[in-house]
């Protein structure tokens, strides 16, 4: 199925060509022109609407913006949109809805492991990748490997007990 | 005592509360603008007003001071699952027809003018609708009162009272010259690359260290007083068998929430201007936004639904929001500026950098005769004196006690509120001093501390509210296993690294702010609370919801907090940690309200098993108004609505003003024990783990607080650790104003964290309740500093405690 997205300002940009451009993002097929240099974090958020990945730095310092390409997690602020053409892009969108939480952020919640929200969505996408990668043995490499993913609110004890009530028994991790 | 502050009733008549019956000459129709007021009257009048509201009588205690069906359970936050399926909207987040984007352009001088402003290759990038500066900015009327100044003068919504854009002038590095427009996000930011600004450039005032011979006294250090003296401990000291004289410094600190400040503006075609804005005090900008642009209340609106974080960085308005504002007025359409990161660094003022004296005397046995706090800080023209030197005047029992401050003003941005201003820098340098001396005494630094206990505020002379700070010390000291017999300094090696463990007490005072909040009751039984305050992280919706079930009798599914819009009933800044019990003492004042009214009609109705109670003894209980003796008798919420002719029941609340704050000392308190590593070569500093142990009065939600506690001690870490914005001592530029080179802990550098609450009620505080967002930050640093004196034998007294301090 398609979805197609007229962006209004999508003609405004003539200092070069908007390319067409579809995105799969959580299974969703969108197609839409973009400037080229087009962020794929801005592409989420300001073209398809898609807020619920965050932006915080937009340098790849804060992880905020993280999701899945292809069950690989990436800063999407350091992406450009039309590199990812055929890729499955999962957002936090794609995880779970509020209806049928993914036992992830129903864990995340259980353990208070945000306050604030704003880095939630990345952390989450960020833990989805770590289990891709499975390279994490022990505790300490989840920390170790969830640290591109700040929150000034410190709620760091809260995402590491979620992360390894979820993933313990998938990585072999005893908590 | 020479001087006798009365802080609470200042407070009180600058808050807007209003002023206790006892005082009628004195109640202000306006709040003061301290602006326009002379010391001489303000006093007269705080003093008029401290005497009165110690004449008042008692607030009765809260019935709900031991309720525990809702209160002081662990409920998960009512907003989580918005939160983890990322449908909570953000102030940049909100669908607007048309939206354009903007982005800045900041001076790369601290003082000076523009001379020369070429904007033509930026308007000429297709999709750029505008560049805004001082020459085609809309007028705007310059805020007349800071928030940092005035604190909690309503009027006083922005955070500073420099001009928006509406001159040449310059008077700090990072100061917006341009905001560029257009159709998309990238071509603003591209385009503002393109804008070039010429500047005539006047040497600026930088630093602390160069221009402390300009240091002034500030008329007050956030509305307590500058100086405030006990004794003469300047005497005393010299006197004093043992005594440590120490200078303690703190870096300049950046808020770094992880959301940056954004603002979403759209004015309508009758002129009216609504703005999504990441604020923590939706009412202050909206006030400030009147002022600036001269609109009436009804025609401007502002919405916050969530906001990323804050920590003091969006307590009042900066100029982002209201040069958002502006553009969209100049382009005609609606504008999102969502700041870079750097921009939200160079436009938003963090901590100031502290230099701190203390100075403490005691007997050879560890009693203290002298203590001396004092030092300086940086203001701007809106002076804000970051109260550092205050947690000296209650922590310790001492016959002599001076604390002081001067300010010297720099050029440089406005420096603001971050996390329990004031305490946090303060409490590293008294805590660490404490310890200095208990080593000067060979004693062990957690009974130097008991032994100082006070009975009585030292300062105020006023008996504590509730403090049970010696139960913070053995609890503590259990949990932690302290050793009050430790080996000496730098002597415990386990491997590669060198242990040691350190402790300090940490305060964190009452501050009570108006709410008001308006409950509506439907027969169906659902109590609803409107207030616009905000969300930012703290819990507050989930707390106040338990508080509403708990207060109204009603099951939590059936109450609802209705927050973040200036359209609801008015309610200050989130700040101080004051929301819980602010809020709260509205709520407890609706449903007094609410029951007056109910018992109305049950009195009114001949058929009402209540029909000859006393008003004394009902109260709204499981569903509906009851006998308190006997909760059987009574009438359900839909058989009292039954007969009315309206589909809700409405009442509004508002918090009573201060009182017992002239009466009584009033504050959190807690301690911290820290054990960290250092390694032997590289010196790498680990933290492992930190025992916490807080006297915030009764705790609503265990799991909440917990995590406030908890990202204070993180806070607190990156402060000891790795924390500092690095400013340029020739040109005022900020040069880490990102997450690359300003370093904030990560998951990697969390220690065991294991905090503990007494959770014993205050009497005199609404569901018994005392401050806990701000206070894990506060003795955080000091414990892990002293813990790496412990480890290493090395003092350092200039954080952040980075490896080359510890060669």
């Amino acid at each position: 199925m398609y979805l197609l997205v007229t962006h209004p300002l999508a003609a405004a940009d003539t200092l070069a060509p908007a390319l067409p451009l579809t995105l799969r993002v959580n299974g969703q097929a969108y197609s839409l022109p973009l400037a080229p240099w087009t962020t794929l974090l801005d592409a989420l958020r300001e073209h398809l609407h898609l807020t619920g990945t965050k932006k915080g730095c937009d340098h790849g310092q804060c992880g905020a913006c993280t999701v899945l390409i292809d069950g690989v997690r990436i800063n999407s602020c350091l992406s450009l949109a039309v590199l990812h053409e055929g890729h499955a892009i999962q957002t936090v969108e794609g995880l779970g809805s509020e209806q049928q939480l993914h036992p992830l952020q129903q864990a995340f919640i259980d353990h208070d492991a945000f306050q604030c929200g704003y880095c939630t969505p990345g952390q989450l996408c960020s833990v989805q990748g770590l289990l891709h990668e499975g390279h994490a043995r022990t505790a300490a490499d989840v920390r170790e490997l969830m640290s591109g993913n700040l929150c000034r609110c410190g709620a760091y004890k809260g995402i590491l007990a979620a992360v390894l009530e979820v993933a313990g028994k998938e990585l072999g991790i005893s908590s | 005592m020479s001087f006798v502050p009365l802080p609470v009733a200042k407070q009180a008549l600058l808050a807007g509360f209003a002023a206790p019956a006892a005082a009628p000459t004195i109640i202000l129709a306006q709040p003061l603008r301290m602006t326009t007021i002379t010391g001489t009257l303000l006093n007269a009048a705080t003093t008029l007003a401290g005497k009165a509201m110690k004449l008042t009588p008692d607030l009765q205690p809260d019935p709900l001071l031991h309720a525990d069906k809702f209160v002081s359970q662990p409920y998960p936050r009512v907003d989580g699952r918005l939160k983890v399926t990322g449908s909570a909207r953000y102030s940049a987040e909100f669908p607007v027809d048309g939206l354009t984007y903007a982005a800045l352009v900041h001076s790369p001088i601290a003082k000076g003018k523009i001379t020369a402003l070429d904007t033509a290759a930026a308007e000429a990038v297709p999709g750029v609708l505008a560049v805004m500066t001082y020459l085609n900015a809309p007028r705007l009327q310059t805020p007349s009162y800071a928030y940092v100044v005035s604190m909690a003068n309503p009027l006083a919504g922005s955070t500073t009272t420099l001009p928006i854009m509406q001159s040449a002038a310059i008077t700090w590095n990072g100061q917006p010259v341009a905001v560029v427009v257009a159709e998309t996000l990238a071509l603003a930011q591209y385009a503002a690359s393109l804008v070039h600004v010429r500047y005539e450039v006047e040497t600026p005032r930088l630093t602390l260290a160069h221009h402390q011979d300009q240091a002034f006294k500030p008329d007050h250090v956030v509305l307590l007083p500058a100086d405030v003296t006990k004794g003469d401990a300047e005497a005393a000291l010299p006197l004093a068998p043992v005594r440590v004289d120490n200078l303690y410094t703190t870096p300049y600190l950046n808020h770094n929430a992880m959301e940056p400040h954004a603002t979403t503006a759209k004015w309508d075609a009758a002129g009216r201007l609504t703005v999504y804005d990441s604020t923590q005090y939706p009412v202050g900008v909206q006030e400030a936004l009147m002022e600036v642009f001269d609109l009436k209340t009804s025609e401007v609106r502002v919405i916050t639904e969530f906001v990323g974080g804050a920590f003091g960085g969006k307590v009042a308005m900066w100029q982002n929001t209201p040069l958002a504002a502006a553009a969209a007025r100049l382009v005609g359409r609606p504008v999102q500026l969502s700041l870079a990161r750097a921009s939200v660094n160079y436009l938003v003022g963090g901590r100031t950098t502290t230099e701190q004296r203390v100075a403490l005397g005691a007997t050879a046995d560890g009693q203290l005769t002298a203590v001396i706090h004092s030092g300086y800080s940086m203001c701007t023209p809106d002076v804000y004196a970051e109260q550092f030197s205050v947690m000296a005047r209650h922590q310790y029992a001492a016959p002599n006690i001076h604390s002081f401050q001067r300010v010297v003003e720099l050029d440089r941005v406005q420096n603001s509120f971050m996390r329990a201003p004031g305490e946090t820098p303060g409490s590293f340098a008294l805590e660490s001093a404490m310890d200095e001396l208990a080593y000067a005494l060979k004693m062990d630094p957690l009974a130097l501390r008991r032994r100082n206990e006070p009975v009585r505020d030292p300062t105020e002379d006023t008996p504590f509210s509730s403090r049970h700070l010696l139960e913070c010390y053995d609890q503590g000291a259990r949990f932690f296993g302290w050793d009050p017999a430790r080996p000496a300094p730098g002597t415990t090696q386990r491997g590669e690294w060198l242990v040691g463990t350190g402790v300090a007490g940490c305060y964190y005072p009452v501050q009570p702010l108006p709410a008001t909040v308006r409950a509506r009751l439907t027969p169906a039984g659902d109590v609803t609370v409107f207030t616009s305050s905000v969300e930012m992280g703290v819990g507050a919706a989930t707390i106040q919801t338990q508080h509403i079930a708990e207060r109204f009798g009603v099951a939590f599914e059936r109450a609802h907090y209705v927050q973040g819009d200036t359209d609801l009933p008015q309610w200050r800044a989130m700040g101080g940690s004051a929301a819980t019990a602010s809020v709260g003492a509205a709520i407890r004042a609706a449903a007094d309200k609410l029951t007056d009214e109910l018992f109305k009609l049950a009195q009114a109705d001949k058929d009402s098993p209540l029909h000859k109670a006393e008003r004394g003894a009902v109260a709204l209980r499981t569903g509906g108004l009851y006998l308190t003796s006997d909760p059987t008798t009574g009438v359900a919420y839909a058989d009292l609505l039954a007969g009315q002719d309206k589909p809700f029941f409405e009442v509004e609340g508002s918090s009573p003003p201060p009182t017992e704050g002239a009466k009584y000392s009033m504050s959190s308190y807690g301690v911290h024990f820290c054990e960290v590593g250092v390694h032997a070569d590289t010196r790498e500093v680990r933290v492992r783990r930190f025992v916490t142990v807080m006297d915030c009065g009764r705790i609503v939600n265990p799991k909440t607080a917990r995590s406030q506690i908890q990202g204070g001690i993180v806070m607190g870490l990156g402060m000891a650790l790795m924390e500092e914005s690095a400013y340029d001592e020739r040109t005022g530029r900020l040069m880490n104003p990102d997450l690359g080179e300003y370093h904030v802990p990560v998951q990697a550098d969390l220690p065991a964290l294991d905090v503990h609450f007494l959770n014993l009620p205050d009497p005199h505080m609404t569901l018994g309740v005392k401050p806990v967002g701000e206070i894990g930050i506060v003795g955080s640093a000091a414990a892990l500093a002293n813990a790496v004196y412990h480890a290493t034998g090395i003092r350092v007294r200039d954080l952040p405690i980075t490896a080359d301090k510890l060669l």
